[in-house]
């Protein structure tokens, strides 16, 4: 018994912290100085596969796509309860629009046994809650997008409730489905400290790599192979290595990947400056203010 | 997917719950309007559920040349397969160019769902579209007539243009409350098409078992004038305040994310990105430090005080009317001085 959940989790900048610190002078923002997180909704998914976990026993996948620096929110989440994490880092997957990337998540998780796929509402960088449902589309199963509540999970049936802008539906569906959970489903947990230690230790081959040719800056590349290929067997055998699969592994039809498999392209950038308008000072007294409020009701502003 | 097709049509998914047109679609309309006529195209609408022709009306008088009506008891209710599947089977067999939808939770279950299975493009929440001119790097070759589908990224701190070459139609889903809802012309009329549809049990997987719907418990979207508060306010109890000045004013109270993550005020009441985008007449900001999240929601309105001790507060930026000093003191000082005011007149 039991059920197999596979996480969908991204890694973004905390586009929510942005302070003086991180402004350039012209008003515009320093992205690369905003720190990188687990997308917030995304921890919510977790959580509600660790509950289920929790509740009816089963197995957790969590999968990521990017950079290999992306690997220390898997790491996160093998601190909070996660069983496995797999690491999708390939070049070639660079420029993805959603659709492309909706399109390699989707071989991946055909390449696991599911029975809930779970993904966070929207990631704050993109605010585009739009890989979730395609995600849902190309796997062919039901999607129950904006869940806020698991009502209930009995055998091959799901029961949630979903937020519908104005109000709430409770829906019933046979698995497989996928969810996209939102920040209010539940209180993600913290990282367990014991798990933390156990799990810091995890890395995934391109992490293991980076890090020996940094130590060996002489070594020539058979050297580094060899001391690469050793120190993941080491990391296997304790289960410490984290999964690394690229578009070969997952097998995925590069014309629908990255650059060439994104329909969408970015025809400009602007930043956003904040408009300085012609702003009048008002001193904080009663004489400034009551003049304010008669200019107000003059331009008829105020009836 | 389809073909770069430039006759085709621009088309607004209708979304209507419980027989009742949502406002999205037509905010959308006066924009649509401009986009069909650009390229010389009919902007059409589809409209989905059963029992629903009575509602074209409407969409004829806010701008609609056309309206395809898919009527089918399975189609009642609102849900992703369904829905994507008569889409899907429309979108084939008509090939309009552009498709946009509001970007309400069904406008963003449904889109995506779309997109995939077309294998088109999509782009999510934008707040403006224009049609314009785009030229590839490599080839240098200029592709004209595109849709330019415009939204905010990054927390609202980019602007980004997005286009769709060749994978079309050409699809986006507009934010809510983003555009003025244009005035119906009681005259206008259009043309029906009806579409028959057949829906198998498969396209239904869903099964709703209960829904409750609340009202929403403010309408900031009519409000002519908003009083907002920040953080800055400090607590739930000095929350008060802004509802004072709300109320002697007649307007309507609002807050930043901050403020409503704190639990001042419920979430009906957020304005932002992540809340509701409003253009009242009077937007009063207090102990709002002004967030680029929260001016995306607010910089449009017509006149801006701002109430705030901090003398380099963002808002200031965007505020007519800028009042440094402790609002615990000044929004006093400003209700006083409406009800004298008003006793006068």
């Amino acid at each position: 018994m039991g059920y197999n959940c596979v996480v969908l989790i991204k890694q973004v900048p905390d586009t929510k912290r942005i302070t003086g610190d991180v402004m350039n002078d012209d008003g515009t923002v320093k992205r690369s100085a905003l720190p990188a997180i687990f997308n917030p909704e995304d921890l919510n998914a977790l959580e509600l596969a660790l509950q289920i976990k929790n509740a009816f026993g089963g197995h957790i996948t969590v999968i990521t796509m990017g950079l290999p620096a992306a690997s220390a929110i898997l790491r996160e989440s093998l601190y909070r309860g996660a069983d496995e994490a797999i690491l999708i880092t390939d070049r070639r997957c660079a420029a993805s629009d959603t659709l492309a990337t909706s399109y390699i998540l989707s071989c991946a998780v055909k390449k696991l046994d599911y029975d809930i796929v779970l993904c966070g509402r929207q990631a704050i960088d993109g605010d585009t809650a739009q890989v979730g449902p395609q995600i849902a589309e190309k796997l062919g199963v039901t999607q129950i997008t904006y869940v806020e509540a698991l009502v209930g999970l009995e055998g091959q049936t799901i029961t949630a409730r979903r937020n519908i802008g104005n109000g709430w539906q409770q829906v019933r569906a046979a698995l497989p489905v996928l969810l996209t959970i939102t920040g209010d489903a539940n209180e993600p947990r913290v990282a367990a400290a014991k798990k933390m230690m156990k799990y810091k230790k995890a890395l995934a081959p391109i992490e293991v790599e980076q890090k020996i040719k940094a130590e060996n800056p002489n070594a020539d590349e058979a050297d580094i192979k060899e001391l690469v290929e050793h120190k993941c067997r080491q990391l296997e055998e304790k289960g410490f290595l984290i999964k690394q699969w690229d578009l070969d592994v997952v097998e995925a039809d590069l014309s629908w990947c990255g650059q060439s498999g994104s329909p969408t392209k970015v025809h400009r950038i602007q930043s956003v400056v904040l408009a300085t308008k012609e702003t009048k000072d008002v001193e904080p007294n009663e004489t400034a203010i009551a003049d304010m409020i008669h200019e107000l009701i003059d331009d008829k502003i105020i009836a | 997917m389809i073909e770069v097709n430039r006759k085709g049509e621009v088309w607004i998914f209708a979304e209507q719950h419980e027989g009742r047109l949502e406002d999205t679609p037509l905010e959308l309309m006066s924009k649509a309007r401009h986009l069909a006529d650009t390229l010389g195209v009919p902007l059409a609408a589809v409209l989905l559920g059963d029992g629903v022709k009575g509602l074209t009306k409407k969409l004829f008088q806010h701008g609609a040349d056309k309206v395809y009506v898919a009527e089918h008891p399975a189609l009642r209710t609102y849900q992703t397969n369904s829905y994507a599947k008569v889409m899907y089977d429309l979108i084939h067999k008509h090939e309009p160019q552009i498709v946009l939808y509001g970007a309400t939770v069904a406008g963003r279950d449904l889109a995506p769902r779309i997109a995939s299975a077309t294998k088109a493009g999509l782009t999510a929440d934008c707040t403006d579209l224009q049609i314009g001119d785009h030229q590839t790097a490599k080839d240098k070759k200029v592709h004209k007539n595109l849709l330019f589908q415009i939204r905010p990224a990054f927390g609202g701190n980019i602007v980004a243009t997005i286009i769709n070459l060749d994978r079309w139609p050409q699809m986006a889903t507009v934010r809510e409350g983003v555009m003025p809802m244009p005035e119906p012309d009681k005259k206008r009329k259009g043309k029906i098409v009806e579409e028959k549809m057949t829906l198998a049990e498969r396209d239904l997987p869903l099964e709703i078992l209960e829904e409750h719907k609340r009202p929403k418990k403010v309408d900031l979207k009519a409000a002519r004038i908003i009083v907002a508060g920040g953080a800055g306010v400090g607590s739930k109890d000095n929350f008060k305040l802004i509802w004072d000045l709300a109320n002697c004013l007649g307007g309507a109270p609002a807050a930043t994310r901050a403020a409503v993550d704190l639990g001042f005020i419920d979430h009906d009441h957020q304005v932002g990105q992540t809340g509701t985008t409003v253009r009242p007449s009077l937007y009063i900001a207090v102990g709002i430090s002004g967030a680029i999240q929260h001016q995306a929601g607010m910089s449009q309105s017509q006149k801006i005080v701002a109430i705030n001790s901090d003398p380099e507060a963002p808002i200031f930026n965007v505020a007519h009317y800028k009042i440094c000093g402790d609002l615990n003191q000044v929004v006093p000082m400003m209700i006083k001085s409406i009800r004298s005011v008003s006793r006068i007149s």
